[in-house]
């Protein structure tokens, strides 16, 4: 436990991660990226940037793309947030993370959970999104590889995966 | 893999990237993501000044602390470190001086993060001013105080290169024409903050580190130097590394200050810089000034050129001396240019060291170069795909700075780009306020001399074979995300006719793998592909043999067809691969196998002073078309489309290349439209993902790729590079695009809104004075 937080009130926070319940003593000031990196070890959630600057910590919360690095944990009490560890279904990479291999959209792969989860919340709420509605999606995931082209690809490939 | 299509555009897919899967389900692990549970903290406290003398530095009040375990200062190495043995001029922790705001000063292990911090906040740090400078015009100055006694002028470098007959070459011009621009300082803006976990076992006396290095060799020899240890206690690893872009092409100093304290310490420390220190620690590309005059014949052929270059290289060496030498060798290679003058000052400045940036060197010359290319073309009435043609080169040549061109496939780069945008139909003939404009750009296929001279191949794999039939191919080159490692294994399962699958890479790892020189100036494909073929030639040959032996055959009667072996190319009963590799085992046990591959001394540049850089085995050639929207009302661009071609000789992987050609473009797109570090007395202004504008996904353009494939005689299966050469051609594709669509030649980068607008109001300003005159004559 961080010194940091010794002396700040904690409380149990019961939360469903990547579809587990589970309950942990977090103080209140607990950024949830450092509690799913650092307390339930989910390091596919990347920090890039000082705050709220890159996406690269996006996960879903309830279904919507949020940024983990200016969310508190506490403020997940009793809803579900998912990672990209949690897309991973019986060994098999879900159609985005399928799409995004195949289609090279991920190079250095850092922004790529980031990127992965918003447009996983993209799919949820609009299966078939056309390139502006995926420019729109992601355009709080920075990524300084691919120019974006490969990304754009990808998520309209996954979407034929659907199908 | 289907063999290549010829001179077009490649038809294979290309495969993806070995390690893709780790990387799309969360499970690859990057340096912040190792395990580091039970390591300490490391943090660094910078200077907050510019520029000083170092009066007092007392740390003890940081040491008290409860939970601090260890603080180190310069004290604690007092040796220099840097990328060339001439410019080692830096200490990893400021001693006696510092030279910009944010240099580390000292640095702290502690028990966790919080605790470090407040210990930085504890320490005392007192010194006298110096003068600050933040340009190149103050910090030459006569009478500038000097930022390192043995550079005058604070010049790190100065370059006078001349080739040819320059006064002969302006006379013979029917237009000479010059021009000024400036280039802002960028940055690589990687998306992984800088990390390094380092591990130091007092006991064995032995030092493990892992950090986001693309130079891990280089990394394990500084290492070596500045803690003064054996070679033999130290190991690198290599995590996954999440972009470099060059900014880890040199060592840093948090990599050395990490493993001080890990040692001080008698453990684990890591350390995670913020993106703000990310900025600081910089290593990018310099705020560039340059002064260029062509000559032109009527018909569009260049007689001679004159280049002016002055870079703002920041506090340190760092590779500032090849900068600024690539610089003015990279204006060659790509034209045919019979006289070229290039004068080139590297200068000192009071502001975080620059270094290496995706196309070194070249791509501030060739913006000024392709932009001044444009206008001379626009006065002859020369169509701008014509001027270019005009000038091409004929491989195989010599430059006149002896650079080698092998292969040269940028006049299929003009035609591919130029029929797919529909130039000829469109270019003009657009409504007011879109442009099309284009322009070309090459880049190396791998520094031909290496900058740590050793002797030593320039490349070498190993291949291993043992009872499971699986080749591991050893590799010390760093994937960085560029898919070099997939590179690798391509090149051994295609010369081997074997699966990809039953290829295995392991990369990178100093107690494994053989050293390498790393991941920079585009060399892996290139060098490490070719050694990978050699190897895997061996490999092939003690198969062979091993196959003959069991077929009772002669070697060369052996046919391979797919992974059998068998008698004569008809035969029916092939030997399958397991059987073959069983009976090679049995002769000699596991197999290893290295290859090799270095380019010969003709190939390493011309004999004067700095010829070395610029000098290649191959450059690859590239053309852009951009076609922007301006709106005058607000001085906005918007790139709606690009269309490029790249020369990479053969794509070994097509799907990667296409993916290394868009970044690439798209990275200089950031460059030419919003990137620009800017620093207020030295503080940097712009050390955030929101104040420094990578572009975003929703302001980025659809980009066309052509791939063009010119055979290199000496790229592995024909393949040159294909992460660097495009980028130089965005910004003046750019800037003319804007040019024709607005009547507006826009000098300096970023083109942004504000220099968009200035420029409008003052031609609006020109108008109306004309008119004046007009009126009162």
């Amino acid at each position: 436990m961080p010194l940091q937080n010794q002396g700040v009130q904690k409380r149990l926070l019961r939360m469903k991660v990547n579809g587990r319940w589970r309950e942990d003593a977090v103080a209140e000031n607990e950024l949830l990226v450092d509690f799913l990196r650092d307390i339930a070890g989910l390091t596919g959630v990347k920090i890039g940037c000082d705050g709220g600057e890159c996406g690269a910590c996006t996960v879903l919360v309830d279904d919507q793309a949020v940024p983990a690095c200016i969310t508190l944990a506490v403020r997940c009490e009793g809803r579900s947030v998912e990672t990209i560890e949690g897309l991973v279904a019986h060994g098999r990479p879900n159609r985005l993370q399928f799409a995004f291999h195949e289609k090279l959209g991920t190079q250095c792969g850092f922004c790529t959970p980031g990127m992965i989860m918003a447009a996983e919340a993209l799919l949820r709420r609009n299966p078939n999104p056309g390139d502006q509605d995926i420019r729109a999606a992601l355009s709080g995931n920075l990524c300084r590889c691919t120019g974006y082209v490969k990304i754009i690809e990808s998520v309209k490939a996954a979407t034929e995966i659907s199908r | 893999m289907t063999p290549s299509t010829g001179n077009g555009m490649a038809k294979r897919p290309g495969v993806p990237l070995i390690d893709g899967i780790e990387k799309v389900t969360g499970r690859a692990r990057y340096t912040a993501d190792l395990e580091h549970a039970d390591a300490l903290a490391g943090r660094i406290f910078r200077s907050p000044v510019s520029h000083g003398q170092i009066a007092r530095l007392d740390v003890s009040k940081a040491r008290a602390l409860e939970g601090v375990v260890c603080v180190i200062t310069g004290d604690d190495c007092p040796h220099t470190y840097g990328v060339l043995p001439v410019a080692m001029n830096e200490y990893p922790l400021a001693r006696q001086r510092v030279r910009y705001r944010g240099e580390p000063v000292a640095a702290v292990a502690a028990v966790d993060a919080h605790t470090a911090e407040r210990a930085l906040d504890l320490i005392e740090f007192e010194v006298h001013d110096l003068p600050g400078y933040y340009t190149s015009a103050e910090a030459r100055a006569p009478g500038a105080t000097l930022l390192h006694e043995d550079r005058p002028g604070n010049l790190e470098r100065e370059v006078h290169h001349q080739f040819g007959n320059l006064p002969a070459g302006f006379a013979a011009a029917d237009l000479v024409r010059e021009e000024t621009i400036s280039c802002a300082e960028v940055n690589h803006a990687q998306i992984e903050p800088h990390a390094s976990l380092a591990e130091y076992d007092p006991l064995t006396g032995r030092l493990t580190v892992q950090s986001v290095s693309q130079v891990i060799y280089y990394l394990h020899l500084m290492l070596a130097r500045c803690l003064e240890m054996d070679t033999s206690r130290i190991r690198i690893v290599k995590p996954f590394v999440g972009g470099g872009f060059g900014a880890r092409v040199e060592v840093l100093n948090f990599e050395i200050i990490t493993a001080l304290l890990a040692r001080a310490a008698g453990g684990r420390v890591i350390t995670r810089l913020t993106r703000e220190e990310c900025f600081l620690t910089h290593r990018a590309r310099p705020q560039t000034d340059i002064r260029l005059k062509l000559g032109m014949q009527r018909d569009g052929r260049l007689t001679a050129c004159e280049c002016e270059v002055v870079q703002r290289g920041g506090a340190y060496a760092g590779y500032g001396i090849v900068t600024i030498l690539y610089a003015g060798a990279l204006l060659q290679g790509i034209y045919d240019i019979p006289a070229i003058k290039y004068d080139g000052y590297r200068v000192y400045a009071n502001l975080p060291p620059c270094g290496a940036m995706r196309g070194h060197g070249a791509v501030d010359t060739r913006h000024a170069f392709e932009c001044l290319l444009d206008r001379m073309a626009r006065e002859l009435k020369l169509d701008p795909f014509s001027v270019r043609r005009a000038n091409l080169l004929h491989a195989p040549t010599r430059t006149p700075n002896d650079l080698m061109v092998n292969s040269y496939g940028l006049a299929d780069c003009l035609e591919r780009v130029e029929r797919a945008s529909r130039w000829i139909d469109r270019v003009g003939r657009l409504q007011h306020g879109k442009g099309l404009g284009m322009a070309c750009s090459h880049y190396v296929s791998g520094a031909a001399k290496p900058i740590h001279w050793t002797g030593e191949p320039h490349a070498v794999v190993n291949l291993r074979l043992d009872f499971d039939g699986c080749v591991t191919a050893l590799t010390g080159a760093a994937d960085i995300g560029q898919g070099s490692s997939t590179v690798v294994a391509i090149a051994v399962a295609e010369t081997l006719g074997i699966s990809l699958e039953r290829v295995r890479v392991v990369a990178a790892d100093t107690a494994i793998t053989p050293k390498d020189n790393g991941a920079y100036s585009s060399r892996i494909t290139f060098m490490v592909g070719n050694a990978a073929i050699d190897a895997a030639r061996a490999l092939k040959r003690i198969l062979i043999n091993a196959a003959a032996s069991k077929l009772e055959a002669r070697p060369e009667d052996i046919e391979c067809v797919g992974e059998a072996f068998q008698i004569g190319a008809g035969s029916q009963s092939g030997l399958p691969f397991a059987e073959v590799v069983k009976t090679a085992l049995v002769d000699r046990g596991p197999i290893t196998v290295a290859g090799t591959f270095t380019c010969p001394p003709e190939a390493q540049g011309g004999k004067h002073r700095g010829g070395a850089v610029g000098s290649t085995m191959g450059f690859s050639y590239a053309a852009l078309v951009v076609e922007v929207t301006v709106d005058e009302a607000t001085g906005l661009i918007s790139v709606d489309k690009v269309w490029t071609a790249l020369d990479c000789g053969h794509a070994i992987n097509p799907m990667a290349v296409e993916g290394q050609i868009e970044g690439s473009v798209w990275m200089g797109m950031g460059q030419a439209l919003s990137e620009e570090t800017r620093y207020v007395d030295g503080l940097p202004a712009h050390a955030s993902l929101l104040e420094y504008r990578v572009p975003t996904i929703a302001e980025s353009p659809p980009i066309e790729v052509h791939i063009v494939e010119s055979h290199d005689p000496n790229g592995p299966f024909g393949a040159k590079e294909a992460s660097e050469g495009a980028l130089a051609g965005f910004a003046p594709a750019l800037v003319n695009a804007v040019a024709n669509a607005i009547g507006i030649d826009v000098n300096d980068l970023p083109v942004t809104p504000d220099r968009v607008m200035e420029a409008l109001i003052e031609r609006r300003r020109r108008e109306r004075l004309g008119e004046v005159r007009r009126a009162a004559s």
